[in-house]
């Protein structure tokens, strides 16, 4: 036995005993049941997953979301940094609402990955990540503001209708108009409002109709605006979230005017906690009880005091939450509360989204994929089935077609699946390749192609013996002969798995990954370690007739 | 055991009846696509939003459609989903900020109280994103197109590498027609297996050509024609293995490998198929007939 093939057997030895080794983590893991997992203690558990193959969201279950962040409209300064407040706030939020191993990361210069995996309420992380949660505390114009805008709206209003020739005809003759009549052709507006407890309301069934009205309007214009600066709204318009059901019966919803200038914004907030019992008039529904900083505290303590009597809006993303009357004045120190009619899921990620401080700005979902547990589970079941049954068949074409070489080729196979196993678990990347469902596909497809390495070696090594060589000739020719070719045609298989590797994204990648492990791996399995088996058996036991 | 050692099939004496062949299946394609208006593109490049949903019992896609009506998606496609309790719902909006899964969800679980619906996939491709995933899905397959070609011309002469291209393209192509003859959509993994094909089907004619490299050198003074032919007799055992052996498997990821996969599986069990044709009766072949033509016309030249 020569030097070079004794390191070559050593060789062989350490690679796939090494696998083995690292891939036997991955079949501990997977082969534990949810029991025993549970009874594990956590840290044992965790380093046992640590070590072993991590499964792709396709294939464990979770959500897969892309966020575009809307950058335009911010000033200068804050675009800059828009992107790391963003990714912190998002991973706030993601902390809090309990996901064991998210993954947040930046993609391009506007976009934000998140992956969550085994996550089990989508829509509701979908909400709660999406949100801007821009909280802030705005006066409400008394009576008085309100006749302003809503004159100056009426006023708009008509303008534009007669414009669009939508005004009624003219009464004709001396037809008397009623006194309703009358009002709603000079205010078309206000008169569709009611005030009740000093605010303004429309009933739910024209909610839409003011929308569509004010969208015809050029509000900055049309608002009364600062003194001395006409073009800027000293107002702005916001809907209640709830609605209210008057004494006439109807449901209303509250158009309130609020002062463009907040007193202060969520920045001030410290601490959101929901707390039932806030609102005297509903005590089982939760609130969110918020905890305000020092200074806050003081703004706070200052305008109550200035403003007893006064509506103060809570309003969340240009949506009043709560508008509670200011009865006295409120102490610093003293928590605010939001309320109204949440549900606790509600409440729990309001405060959640509050603690977690604001978007820096508004995002929108571009992507989305969603795998359930079941169907992770069924496709792990169904790919692993599909390997089997597709491995026993080409095992036993392998045995039939080439014999003892068949069942060298079938070892080389199986030491290729223990290192793609162990490769996907061990290499030293972040993240850690993931095993997807074409993943695990291209694991498949590399039973099919690895052996053919072994095809063409063990066709040539037939035709040299058919040439009259002697077996330890046909073996050396075969194998040199037969080298250059596997060479040349994987070359061309990597260079399709490369450009997918760098194109792909998720799963397709995972695919990629698995195809070109299970070829870089097939080069050493199926040319070292099975010529290192020949070499044995013909050298060292001298065996004279090769079942091939 | 052996089989097809030692044979001569005259592979390049068929070669005018594989052209038709090729032929008339890329037009069959061509057809079916140009009838349809070009490939179907799954949500992942047309944007839209799906869903597959699972019942707890056995449903009808007509239930599925009246419910979807009723809340105004009565354009969303409804497609069966391995057995009658499972669905895959398309509808070709993705608009940002509307949760089209819970109205969906509610649509079906309102009209069907007694079969409630289980969302077991979900996916939203907005419009910008299914433009960009075009793109790189384009640009990925030319520049795999274009290494490729110039591997194969360091490897080989320029008129093997034409060969080689040629056949490959000719796979896409006939899969991307039984593609749209049978009605299935190119999805990302759909594009993965595209360039598996690619790969694949240049794996099986390199093997070839290096026989051919080889037979030229040691069988000297013999035609290019003649050549060709005994190399690829030659290859033809290892040529088949391997085209069953990948075939078994895909079979399998195909036939047992669930529905979400399927295909996938279906673009790679083509092209194998397809792959191991085309580099038997394409692409030798069109560098025969290269060489063919170039000979006639440097004894037409000599002549003269």
């Amino acid at each position: 036995m020569t030097s070079s093939m004794r390191w070559r057997t050593l060789l062989v030895i350490v690679v796939v005993l090494l696998s083995a080794w690292k891939a036997s983590y991955t079949f501990r893991f997977f082969s534990l049941s949810d029991d025993e997992r549970a009874q594990m203690p956590a840290e044992e558990l965790a380093a046992i997953e640590n070590q072993s193959l991590r499964l792709g969201l396709d294939l464990q279950g979770g959500m897969h979301l892309v966020l575009e962040v809307d950058k335009e409209g911010l000033p200068e300064d804050e675009a800059h940094d828009a992107m790391d407040r963003a990714l912190e706030v998002i991973s706030n939020r993601i902390d809090q609402f309990g996901v064991s191993e998210p993954s947040i990361q930046q993609e391009g210069d506007n976009r934000i990955i998140v992956q969550l995996p085994g996550l089990q309420d989508e829509q509701r992380a979908k909400r709660l990540i999406g949100r801007t949660a821009l909280l802030e505390f705005i006066p409400v114009e008394p009576p008085s503001g309100i006749d302003i805008t809503f004159r100056s709206i009426d006023a708009a209003l008509l303008r534009v209708m007669e414009e669009a020739g939508e005004l009624p005809p003219e009464p004709e003759g001396d037809v008397q108009l009623s006194e309703t009549e009358q009002i709603a052709r000079e205010r078309p507006f206000s008169s569709r409002s009611v005030y009740y407890s000093n605010l303004a309301m429309f009933p739910v069934e024209d909610v839409e109709w003011v929308d569509e009205q004010l969208a015809r309007l050029d509000l900055n214009d049309v608002l009364p605006s600062k003194e001395g600066e006409p073009g800027v709204p000293r107002v702005r318009l916001g809907w209640g979230a709830e609605d209210w059901t008057l004494p006439d019966g109807q449901e209303y919803r509250a158009l309130y005017v609020l002062e463009d200038e907040p007193i202060m914004t969520g920045s001030a907030v410290v601490s959101a906690d929901v707390r039932p019992g806030l609102d005297a008039d509903r005590p089982n529904s939760p609130g969110v009880s918020l905890r305000l900083t020092r200074q806050g505290g003081r703004i706070f303590a200052e305008h109550t005091a200035d403003h007893v009597g006064d509506y103060v809006a809570m309003v969340l993303d240009g949506k009043v939450q709560s508008a509670p009357i200011i009865e006295t004045r409120i102490p610093a120190g003293r928590p605010a509360s939001i309320t109204g009619s949440f549900t606790d899921e509600e409440a729990r990620d309001l405060a959640i989204m509050l603690r977690a401080g604001k978007l820096p700005a508004p995002m929108r979902v571009i992507e989305e994929r969603t795998v359930g547990p079941s169907l992770g589970r069924d496709s792990i079941t169904l790919g692993i089935r599909a390997m089997l049954i597709g491995g026993v068949l080409v095992l036993l074409f392998m045995l039939v077609y080439y014999k003892a070489a068949g069942a060298v080729a079938v070892g080389a196979l199986v030491a290729n699946l223990l290192v793609i196993v162990a490769l996907m678990a061990g290499l030293p990347v972040n993240p850690r390749p993931a095993l997807t469902l074409p993943g695990l596909a291209g694991i498949i497809l590399t039973i099919g192609m690895a052996v053919d390495a072994n095809v063409l070696i063990f066709e040539r090594v037939r035709e040299e013996l058919r040439n009259q060589k002697t077996i330890r000739a046909a073996i050396r020719d075969g194998y040199e002969r037969a080298f250059m070719t596997i060479m040349d045609a994987n070359v061309t298989t990597l260079i399709a798995a490369g450009v997918l590797l760098r194109f792909g994204t998720g799963p397709v990648k995972g695919f990629a990954v698995t195809l070109s492990l299970g070829i870089l791996a097939s080069m050493f399995t199926a040319i070292v370690a099975t010529r290192v088996v020949f070499d044995l058996v013909t050298i060292r036991w001298n065996v004279k007739h090769l079942s091939i | 055991m052996e089989f097809l050692v030692g044979t001569q099939f005259n592979f390049l004496g068929h070669r005018r009846a594989a052209f038709i062949l090729s032929v008339v299946l890329i037009v069959a394609g061509a057809i079916s696509l140009f009838v349809q208006g070009g490939p179907k593109l799954g949500i992942d490049f047309d944007g839209g939003t799906l869903l597959q949903v699972q019942f707890e019992r056995a449903i009808d896609a007509q239930d599925i459609r009246d419910a979807l009506a009723d809340v105004g998606m009565g354009d969303a496609e409804i497609q069966r989903f391995g057995g009658n309790r499972e669905a895959i719902i398309r509808v070709a909006q993705a608009e940002e900020g509307i949760d089209l899964t819970g109205v969906i969800l509610q649509a079906l679980n309102e009209a069907n109280p007694d079969n409630q619906a289980e969302v077991r996939r979900e996916e939203l491709v907005g419009p910008t994103v299914g433009r960009e995933l075009r793109a790189k899905a384009t640009n990925a397959i030319l520049i795999a197109l274009v290494l490729i070609l110039a591997y194969i011309s360091i490897r080989f002469e320029f008129k093997f590498a034409v060969g080689a291209v040629a056949a490959l393209v000719h796979d896409v192509a006939i899969t991307l027609g039984m593609f749209s003859l049978t009605g299935r959509e190119i999805s990302l993994p759909v594009i993965a297996a595209f360039l598996t094909i690619v790969g694949y089907s240049l794996n099986d004619t390199i093997v070839i050509y290096d026989r051919i490299r080889e037979n030229r050198r040691k069988l000297y003074g013999r035609s290019f024609t003649d050549i060709v032919n005994t190399s690829l007799n030659e290859s033809l055992s290892r040529t088949l293995v391997t085209s069953l052996t990948t075939l078994l498997v895909v079979l399998c990821i195909f036939l047992f490998g669930g529905e979400v996969i399927k295909d996938f599986a279906f673009a790679l069990m083509v092209g194998v198929v397809v792959g191991t044709y085309s580099s038997l009766y394409v692409a030798s072949p069109l560098v025969v007939e290269w060489q063919v033509h170039a000979d006639a016309r440097k004894r037409r030249r000599h002549r003269k």
